[in-house]
């Protein structure tokens, strides 16, 4: 496969990889690392790629992979935090300061929850793939992914009223 | 789009039994200027997803430099082999020179070895006469 190939291939979903790196490492350097490690890791698996059906959903287990055993390994302890801020020029200044700020909170109560119920909720809420894709790509059976998802959703509003009776923001 | 009908998928949405639809029509309701007063709490959440599927890797992916480097890994090869052929030639034929001049100087250095031992055997045939010397001299002494 030629390097302009490889690229219209990897192009649409790299964005995803790296959301995903970046929903479970949090820091953006360690996700723009673990995204090019994946890339690059690929790259080099490029003669044998026309053998996997879904090369997106193989990158997705990886990146999965690769970053679960970054949380794992002794590095783990170095990760740093790091929240950035989302600029939207679309909206009005005061909308965009309510919007940062429900955002860093979202972004919070996401932090906090468990790993697999993070990974659920990224690919089905923030990217929208369908039950079976995830059940694929986590290696899960429908009702567990299902289990978490709920899970999440739930906690996510729970932490979300919690906010809103306090009338905070 | 009716209350009601968003209340229903929001419930259906926390059990994780809506379709992607569904939540696509949740998270436009969500987006718009007017929500319920008391579906206001949801509004984060839906906005935070729509919002976290901006973000972009903007990195370049550095794959040039890794297949240049294996391009002149072989042009290098080439010439360290190249040269390598040409000044391992030279090497040989210098070793095999200097080899051939050492068994030269060898011979040489053999015959001048011989004529030497030659010239010192002719030097002891000519001490075996001083034995006819000390016979005399021993038969003047026993006279005596």
């Amino acid at each position: 496969m030629k390097q302009a190939e490889f690229l219209n291939v990897v192009m649409p979903f790299k964005d995803k990889l790296y959301r995903m790196a970046k929903r479970l490492l949090v820091s953006r350097e360690e996700a723009e690392d673990a995204t090019q490690e994946i890339l690059l890791k690929l790259w080099s698996k490029n003669e044998s790629m026309g053998e996997y059906k879904n090369v997106e959903a193989f990158a997705m287990t990886m990146t999965k992979n690769f970053c679960l055993d970054r949380l794992k390994s002794k590095q783990a302890g170095n990760l740093k935090l790091v929240h950035s801020n989302y600029t939207d020029e679309n909206v009005s200044l005061q909308r965009q300061l309510e919007a940062e700020d429900s955002i860093s909170w979202m972004e919070r109560i996401m932090e906090d929850l468990p790993e697999q119920q993070k990974m659920v909720l990224q690919l089905r809420d923030v990217e929208q793939y369908e039950f079976e894709e995830i059940c694929e790509l986590l290696d899960m059976k429908p009702t567990a992914v299902r289990v978490a998802l709920s899970r999440a959703r739930k906690s996510v509003r729970e932490e979300l009223m919690k906010k809103h009776s306090y009338g905070i923001g | 789009m009716e209350l009601g009908n968003v209340e229903k998928i929001l419930e259906k949405y926390f059990e994780a039994s809506t379709t992607v639809a569904e939540e696509r029509t949740l998270r436009e309701y969500f987006a718009q200027d007017s929500v319920a007063p008391h579906l206001e709490q949801y509004r984060p959440m839906f906005n935070y997803f729509s919002i976290a599927k901006e973000e972009k890797y903007t990195k370049q992916v550095p794959l040039k430099p890794r297949v240049n480097y294996y391009k002149w890994l072989s042009v290098a090869a080439a010439v360290v082999l190249t040269f390598g052929i040409y000044f391992g030639n030279q090497y040989q034929e210098r070793k095999q020179l200097e080899k051939d001049q050492a068994l030269l100087a060898y011979q040489e250095t053999k015959k001048a070895f011989e004529l030497l031992a030659e010239n010192f055997g002719r030097g002891t045939e000519k001490v075996a006469y001083l034995k006819e010397f000390e016979a005399a001299r021993e038969k003047i002494y026993n006279n005596n």
